[in-house]
């Protein structure tokens, strides 16, 4: 098959629609991410998912959304939004958050395996990886994911500039009035929902990635906050679709190729930002 | 009479007669963290013009203080009060620069322009009006050719006068200034200075300042408060003549 036979597939199609609208609202919340220090949080956030994903399973949910989605908006929110005042600070907490969840999760699914499925190991390493899922999704999820991606865009666009205000000096920002504590809620809910948008595509240990790369490749280049997110959404989207893309054609895992394909984006971006500082 | 009780006596009388054209005044406030005070019986006010230095070692709650002026903490007890046609979030705040600072891709004209974020409320974009407010304190810092540029690659000072130009967008009475030679080399550093007296004499900006150099603050304020053990306010001629002022004189640092 070419590649031109693979986009008339409709699960490539949604695969491409959802694995570009997800990229896109990750990278435009990486740069805040990224400059907040606050990297790891996507890694974090999407062990706390899994392990609601496996309490889910546990407890027999069919709709597991119902209780990852208020679980991870929740943590979320206590490492957030807690920001610089918390006891336990940023890093640390989302390490200690992160891997709790993680081991919980694993336990429970080893301790009470979900009926009708024997490969634990297989199930998990799907989770964490990502696997096919995105090649699967049904046609309420696509749409699902529409829907929160478009919020994810319209928020970005309308609290652009409080994004910005917040993220430069959140302390000037809340002495000269703005309703910081507000701002920084609604970005970690916002994030919240990303990622578990994201684990679908990637799973959850490259999370991360999608957050990460974009970011940091455009600010090898790019010098105003505008043009960093633009370039990040754009170098998002375009790796997103690349990766898909390849994975469909040579059958390689989507989440991997697509991490990948942002790896080559960062090596080409700092190598222009070398050679432009000899110039 | 102590000085310090001569000025709370002055203080007491104004409130009395029903003045509150101070843009700032304390009374009685005592501040620190999680209950456990740093700060107790402070009493001091700003008024239109004045240019008031907050010295005091290390540790005595300069910054403390900086912080619940800004209301970003609470007082123990007592109350900041704003007057004079002051809002809390009138005030312009320059603070020190913080490690995410250091590597931030963001141009000089979009740091200024967020100045004018507290005023927005949830109004998500500027207004023309707030664009020419920023491109005027721009002019007013000389930063004009540095509008495009990224601010992680500006030397020391100039990233002050970015800072400043930011603050200026939020306020148009009163400066709070948090170490602002800090890491500044000696002619930026007099530049610095020599740029706030002007806001304060030629604009008519009333500045308060946290400032670690007793004789760059006796130089250029017109009122000193030193916290710590002993409190002071009141005027710099006044300062001179306590014992922690004449013991500065005596070492001929501000002497003339």
């Amino acid at each position: 098959m070419t590649l031109s036979d693979y986009l008339q597939l409709p699960f490539v199609q949604n695969a491409l629609l959802v694995g570009v609208l997800v990229a896109l609202c990750s990278s435009l919340l990486g740069v805040t991410l990224v400059l907040r220090r606050f990297s790891f949080i996507g890694d974090g956030l999407s062990h706390v998912a899994f392990g609601a994903m496996a309490v889910a399973a546990v407890i027999g949910l069919t709709n597991d959304m119902l209780l990852v989605l208020p679980v991870t908006i929740l943590c979320a929110v206590l490492l957030l939004a807690a920001g610089t005042n918390a006891r336990i600070k940023g890093d640390a907490a989302v390490a200690m958050i992160s891997v709790g969840a993680l081991a919980v999760g694993y336990l429970l699914m080893n301790l009470f395996p979900p009926s009708g499925k024997s490969n634990i190991s297989g199930d998990v390493c799907t989770t964490l990886f990502g696997g096919t899922s995105i090649l699967t999704l049904k046609s309420l999820e696509v749409w699902l994911s529409i829907a929160l991606s478009a919020v994810v865009v319209v928020f970005f666009i309308l609290f652009y500039h409080k994004i910005f205000a917040v993220t430069f000096d959140e302390s000037f920002a809340a002495a000269t009035g703005a309703n910081t504590k507000l701002y920084n809620l609604l970005i970690a809910v916002i994030i919240a929902v990303v990622i578990v948008l994201a684990m679908k595509l990637v799973g959850s240990l490259l999370i991360s990635a999608l957050v990460v790369f974009p970011a940091l490749s455009a600010m090898r280049l790019f010098k105003s906050f505008r043009s960093v997110s633009i370039c990040a959404a754009v170098i998002s989207v375009l790796c997103a679709a690349a990766g898909i893309l390849i994975a469909a054609v040579a059958g390689t895992p989507v989440g991997s190729t697509i991490v990948v394909a942002n790896i080559g984006v960062f090596a080409l971006f700092t190598l222009a930002s070398l050679v432009r500082g000899r110039i | 009479m102590e000085r310090n009780d001569f000025n709370n006596y002055s203080l007491k009388l104004d409130q009395e007669r029903g003045h509150t054209d101070a843009l700032l005044s304390c009374q009685d406030l005592s501040l620190g963290y999680e209950g456990k005070a740093i700060l107790e019986h402070l009493n001091f006010e700003v008024r239109a013009g004045n240019y008031l230095c907050i010295v005091g070692e290390n540790g005595s709650g300069k910054s403390t203080l900086m912080k619940t002026i800004l209301g970003l903490i609470h007082p123990l007890k007592g109350e900041v009060l704003t007057g004079d046609g002051l809002r809390q979030n009138e005030i312009g705040y320059l603070p020190q620069q913080t490690v995410v600072q250091r590597d931030f891709p963001a141009s000089v004209y979009e740091i200024v322009l967020s100045g004018c974020q507290g005023r927005q409320g949830l109004r998500p974009f500027y207004t023309k009006a707030d664009k020419a407010l920023a491109w005027r304190n721009i002019d007013r810092m000389e930063i004009r050719p540095l509008a495009k540029r990224c601010y992680r690659e500006l030397s020391g000072g100039q990233q002050q006068r970015v800072l400043l130009a930011r603050a200026l967008c939020a306020t148009r009475k009163l400066l709070l200034l948090d170490e602002p030679v800090a890491g500044l080399d000696p002619r930026v550093t007099a530049e610095m200075y020599q740029l706030i007296s002007e806001l304060n004499k030629r604009d008519g900006i009333t500045v308060v300042m946290i400032s670690h150099d007793l004789e760059a603050a006796l130089r250029n304020a017109s009122h000193i408060l030193h916290i710590g053990a002993r409190i002071y306010f009141g005027t710099v001629e006044g300062y001179l003549e306590t014992e922690a002022g004449s013991r500065w004189t005596a070492k001929g640092g501000a002497g003339k």
